[in-house]
């Protein structure tokens, strides 16, 4: 079973620039969540912070009891193995063929014998569907299969976390249907705790449990996915429905007076309404029950009462079929 | 869960909220207002940080063994060759140079003596340092900061491996190393080529040379070269990898670091021989005073 990932009060300013502040939320253990937000606002930054690579003004960031921000460093070396990050890019060393750069944690961290890692690398490329790619180099090789060696590489040690940096961009739309399915079932098989950062929507619909929101130096919202699918805050509906009204402007936030002038000349309405909420992906069949489903049922209906009205029809109505939702 | 969702929040409060962990309440580095004068400091400071911590993490196991030889390899290779040339007309010079003065002043019986102590003391190792920084240390810093620039650096820390101990303290390591062995082929390079010009250019006789090569020179001399070669194979790893580690800024700033990371080097270097070479002459007595 993954593991509780409990953020606290996080601040982070590059110099004078803020980024974010105030952050908290708890990533529930065995749960898929996505963080999303428009380019620019600290989404990778955040990431890189809950597993220690920066190192947030105030806050804390708990996992197992350490605190990824100020604990020791051994300790949080040693918190870190329990981590799988999926970069931007890859991140894949450049001198080293793929099957050594996916080899690369068994070899620092275990005692396996070459055989055994062999037959555990080969597993993991033919899980991501590169097989026959393996002798090449980083160099060598496309975006996209550079950006799955990257998570064969993050999935290699087993981990109870897994961090995932846009794992769509410079993918098609395929490829990213493809890259979906595949978190989840990678859910369902190992039970780790996921969050994946990206500006997706079609991720951000089908994938998650639960989805927040950075804006404008701010966690927006955090919470079960009918939250944010149906929230009516400007911010969310604007960014869900790729329009140009709302508050995200090219740069960030727009000021006041074209705010104000938008929403003089805004004729037509917009489709308002409840958005439908798209039913959540499910293992491919012949996958166990992803458990983190199940867990995450109990807690949802238990908090039902303090959701927001549009988010607790969602989520009943999710619940509702006997084979919907989690598939209990 | 569902807090209050600001849509446009407020200007970041002019007071940082409480910290949360009790273990630094005054952590607020927003307040410091570093100044410009205090950088050069801070840089060095952080060079030191760096050292220690190589240093700390070279008796920390594992060992890696293989990124060792392979380092080692790679900077005797781009080293001996280049050493060797340069030490055979640096000695010349050294030998005609002295040769000459010896003549001018009529003790050209201690030409041996004077030139083979300048070169074991004085122009090995600054070969040595030349060397090992502008081909090996440029090589190391170019490496480590590419590697940092494409996020290698920060994959290899989130999969809980400790760049400095897996990459730097092997390279560290092999650079002092290599100088140390670099300063004794360019000892004997260097001191051949003394003896060849010389015995054969200045028509100086290979007895006096030889004689009073013993009568001047003592093995502590040998130790502070060799000494020397080790500590300045150390700097130049350490500053070629903190150059490295922290290149400023895309594949132009790995360029910058490699320039500075060279010129610090040189600069650092030439200092401490200074520094070296006067504590060695005032503790160790010159031989037959």
């Amino acid at each position: 079973m993954g593991i509780e990932v409990v953020v606290e009060g996080l601040t982070k300013s590059f110099g004078k620039q803020n980024i974010w502040q105030d952050v908290s939320l708890t990533l529930p253990a065995g749960e898929v969540s996505v963080m999303l937000g428009p380019s620019g606002t600290g989404k990778t930054v955040f990431l890189k912070s809950i597993i220690g690579l920066l190192k947030p003004e105030q806050g804390r960031v708990l996992i197992n009891g350490v605190d990824m921000v100020n604990s020791p460093e051994r300790d949080i070396m040693e918190t870190r193995k329990l981590f799988g990050l999926m970069f931007q890019d890859g991140a894949l060393f450049g001198s080293m063929s793929l099957f050594d750069n996916i080899a690369f944690p068994l070899r620092e961290h275990t005692r396996k014998k070459e055989s055994e890692i062999r037959r555990i690398v080969m597993e993991r490329i033919d899980i991501v569907g590169l097989l026959g790619a393996e002798g090449k180099l980083p160099g060598e090789i496309s975006g996209g299969m550079r950006k799955r060696a990257g998570l064969a590489r993050a999935l290699v040690l087993d981990p109870q976390i897994i961090l995932c940096d846009e794992p769509d961009s410079g993918l098609d739309p395929v490829r990213t249907a493809y890259l979906s399915q595949l978190l989840i079932d990678l859910n369902a098989q190992i039970d780790a705790t996921m969050l994946i950062v990206t500006h997706n929507l079609d991720i951000a619909a089908t994938v998650p449990d639960n989805m927040g929101m950075l804006f404008c130096r701010n966690l927006v919202t955090f919470g079960p996915r009918e939250v944010l699918l149906t929230s009516d805050t400007p911010v969310v509906s604007q960014f869900l429905a790729g329009r140009r009204e709302g508050p995200i402007g090219m740069s960030e936030e727009k000021d006041a007076a074209t705010l104000a002038a938008e929403q003089q000349a805004d004729t037509a309405p917009l489709p308002t309404g409840p958005r439908t909420v798209v039913p959540q992906l499910e293992p491919s069949p012949g996958m166990p029950v992803r458990q983190g489903a199940l867990r995450r049922r109990e807690r949802v209906m238990s908090m039902l009462g303090q959701l927001p009205e549009a988010a607790r029809t969602a989520i009943l109505d999710s619940y509702a079929p006997a084979a919907g939702g989690a598939r209990a | 869960m569902t807090a209050p969702m600001p849509v446009r929040p407020p200007e970041p409060p002019e007071k940082p909220p409480p910290a949360t962990s009790g273990k630094a309440p005054g952590r607020a580095p927003a307040q410091r207002r570093p100044t410009r004068l205090l950088a050069p400091l801070r840089e060095t400071g952080k060079l030191f940080a760096l050292a220690v911590a190589v240093a700390r993490a070279i008796f920390r196991r594992p060992f890696q063994v293989r990124e060792f030889i392979e380092q080692f390899w790679f900077v005797a290779s781009v080293t001996i060759l280049p050493a060797a040339l340069v030490s055979i007309p640096f000695g010349a010079v050294i030998a005609l140079q002295v040769g000459s003065l010896t003549q001018q002043l009529g003790a050209q019986s201690f030409t041996g003596g004077a030139s083979v102590l300048a070169v074991i003391q004085q122009a090995s190792p600054l070969i040595v340092a030349l060397l090992i920084s502008g081909a090996a240390g440029s090589a190391i810093c170019a490496d480590l900061g590419s590697r940092k620039i494409r996020e290698e650096l920060d994959a290899m820390e989130v999969m809980g491996v400790s760049p400095i101990q897996r990459l730097v303290v092997p390279r560290v390591l092999a650079t002092m190393l290599v100088a140390v062995l670099l300063n004794g082929l360019i000892s004997v390079v260097g001191t051949l080529g003394g003896y060849f010009f010389n015995v054969i250019m200045q028509d100086g006789t290979p007895g006096a040379y030889l004689a009073s090569f013993s009568a001047l020179a003592q093995l502590p001399d040998l130790y502070i070269s060799e000494f020397k070669a080790l500590i300045f194979g150390f700097i130049a790893g350490i500053v070629a990898a903190y150059r490295g580690l922290n290149p400023r800024g895309g594949p132009k700033g790995v360029g910058d670091a490699v320039n500075q990371s060279v010129v610090i080097t040189f600069m650092l270097l030439f200092f401490v021989n200074m520094v070296l070479t006067a504590i060695y002459l005032q503790i160790v007595p010159a031989k037959g005073s």
